[in-house]
């Protein structure tokens, strides 16, 4: 025996009530939504940091800055620039276990009449490249050609457009995919390109000049070692035969923003899994309330002939639809507040952040809001349960 | 019809020597088609739990209550419900309404329960019987207790069971309106041929009496 529409006519006929638990439970998706879509922004950010890097082993110039130079570079797109010798290059690939080598050489553009926008630009071999290429390959089917660029997803330019860097006029040719990372705010050319604006830039006053002479620089070595070696004895190997350069792993580069990743992570599912147990006893403690309040109403409804099992399914289904509701509005309310400012979160967090692709946030909403409807109906399944176990007569006499 | 054969009902309660005391002790009675049975005794004798055995709301701790021969206690939950649906209807002391529904929508209450839509016509008819049609469309919680108890009233006539169990059904009424109360209850008996039940403490409740109970200390006894 049941009568559908009274978990609806209860929730809508009493307002304030339905209004706080719908707060309780939309508190709770809030705080799982929210929290989950952070953490799954920096996982995918730092993902793909380690994909676009693409090398086991990354050489800079040995001076103290570069290293943090670089890690600012592609953490937060900070523009920079330092050199090494492109000897260098050579050196690096003498060295056994280095099955590839790939330089790139970085110029920071300035915030002047002389350079459309300040970005780091980032000169490939296209020969050897084979982390930025594969990058480009998705979104340009063609070599970089004499004064093309292609330019990170938030770079303010689009393909056909040119763009003005040290005064000269490179072409705009592809918008690359993004990342996450500072290299979204980079933009990348061939090394021919690149000799050109540094020519250009050195008539600005920007040197990059090591020695008096016009020696060739570059400022990175990127290094696939070989099957079989050990890129720990490689990198030590690197940094005996090559002078003035640092080989490092990549992955310890970034070991710390790995570390911050792991911390944010644990403090956000710290904190949901607080929220989470608080709001379930919070939302235990209401349901409890709320249906020792209606005791003698229910006992109308037993006396009436609803069943004891239909009376816990009326109450099982008005905590449903709250939840529910409460799910959705929670699941909102974060969405509202985690996307507009996902800038201003990345660069508070400085670290990585890549939102998750449509289907993934979908499901994530998705899960939070079954969840939601999960614990509120569980929270209220004890005081249901209690209830449907006592005589109605009783329930009567004590409701009275 | 409905029958209660030595009926018992023991509570646990530290009393003088005993640790328990009986609410209702062996109590049997027969309530029987067309026939007003009313049954008086002081507050706390034993009548409310003795009512609530009888309608199938609170299990007794020994003894029988049968309806046509059916064991009410040895039915499961959804035959004992369906039973107090269609051929029980009870009207409780106290306020008995679903306060987010309004006046009409409770007197309707028991069909909606059974999965129907309910006659509405009938329901203003019952409504209209006991004065209160003009209220149909308010909601419970804007009527006073003496409107409640004849909306309680109606509910049970609505419902059309067999038996009619009232509990002190004239208890927030005025001289007038229980007089109604109570010759409505009748009508149901003897023109309708249903059992009904009165307890309470009016004693104008007597005069509509067929058989009458009276209620001491738990123990129930016919006054002849």
């Amino acid at each position: 025996m049941g009568a559908s529409h009274l978990p609806i006519k209860n929730l809508l006929r009493r307002p304030g009530r339905t209004a706080a638990l719908v707060l309780l439970t939309a508190f709770l998706a809030l705080s799982v939504f929210g929290g989950s879509v952070v953490v799954r922004s920096l996982q995918s950010g730092l993902d793909s940091l380690q994909a676009r890097l693409g090398a086991d082993i990354i050489v800079l110039p040995g001076s103290a800055r570069s290293k943090v130079d670089f890690q600012e570079l592609i953490l937060q797109g900070t523009a920079g620039a330092f050199y090494m010798s492109a000897d260098s290059l050579d050196r690096v690939k003498e060295v056994d276990g280095v099955a590839l080598a790939a330089p790139q050489t970085f110029l920071a553009s300035l915030k002047a009449d002389c350079c459309a926008v300040k970005v780091q630009v980032i000169g490939i071999d296209p020969e050897a490249d084979f982390t930025v290429r594969p990058w480009i390959g998705q979104s340009y089917a063609r070599e970089l050609g004499d004064m093309d660029l292609a330019v990170g997803c938030r770079v303010t330019a689009n393909v056909g457009e040119s763009l003005k860097i040290y005064d000269q006029n490179c072409h705009v040719v592809a918008k690359l995919a993004e990342t996450g990372t500072g290299l979204d705010t980079a933009v990348y050319c061939d090394m021919a390109t690149m000799e050109k604006l540094l020519a250009a830039a050195e008539k600005k006053g920007v040197t990059h000049k090591l020695t008096s002479d016009d020696a060739d620089v570059i400022s990175a070595v990127y290094v696939k070692v070989a099957d079989g070696f050990d890129p720990e004895a490689v990198a030590a190997k690197i940094n005996a035969h090559v002078r003035k350069a640092a080989a490092v792993r990549s992955r310890s580069l970034f070991t710390g923003a790995s570390d911050s990743l792991e911390g944010a992570s644990r403090t956000v599912a710290l904190l949901a899994g607080a929220v989470w147990v608080l709001a379930f006893v919070i939302l235990m403690i209401a349901f409890a309330m709320m249906i020792a309040e209606r005791r003698r109403e229910f006992a109308v409804l037993l006396l009436l002939g609803t069943s004891r099992g239909g009376l816990s399914r009326l109450i099982l289904a008005e905590t449903a639809l709250c939840s529910l509701v409460g799910g959705l509005l929670g699941v909102g309310v974060a969405a509202t507040a985690v996307f507009p400012f996902t800038a201003l979160i990345e660069s508070k967090l400085k670290l990585p952040y890549l939102t998750p692709d449509a289907g993934t946030v979908a499901a994530l909403a998705i899960g939070t809001v079954a969840a939601t409807v999960l614990v509120g109906t569980l929270a209220s399944a004890w005081a249901a349960w209690r209830l449907s176990r006592t005589d109605p007569g009783v329930t009567l006499r004590e409701g009275a | 019809m409905l029958k209660a054969e030595n009926v018992s009902m023991r509570y646990f309660r530290k009393t003088g020597e005993a640790n328990h005391f009986y609410a209702v002790r062996e109590a049997s009675l027969g309530l029987n088609a067309g026939e007003v049975a009313v049954l008086t005794g002081r507050s706390g004798s034993g009548k409310t739990t003795l009512l609530h055995m009888l309608s199938g709301l609170l299990t007794p701790t020994s003894g029988t209550v049968t309806l046509d021969g059916a064991d009410l206690y040895g039915l499961k939950d959804g035959a004992l419900s369906r039973l107090r649906n269609q051929r029980l209807s009870v009207i409780p002391q106290g306020r008995s309404a679903v306060d987010t529904l309004t006046v009409l929508e409770n007197v309707l209450l028991p069909a909606q329960l059974a999965g129907k839509p309910g006659d509405r016509a009938a329901a203003e008819r019952w409504l209209n019987t006991l004065g209160i049609l003009a209220l149909a469309d308010a909601r419970t919680g804007e009527l006073s207790g003496g409107e409640l108890r004849r909306m309680a009233i109606a509910r049970a006539l609505f419902q059309d069971a067999e038996v009619l169990l009232a509990d002190e059904p004239t208890g927030d009424l005025d001289d007038a309106n229980t007089a109604l109360a109570l010759s409505v209850l009748q009508s149901a008996a003897k023109e309708r041929g249903k059992a009904v039940l009165i307890v309470s403490h009016d004693s104008e409740a007597s005069r509509y009496a067929d058989a009458l109970y009276r209620m001491d200390g738990g123990t129930l006894e016919r006054v002849e």
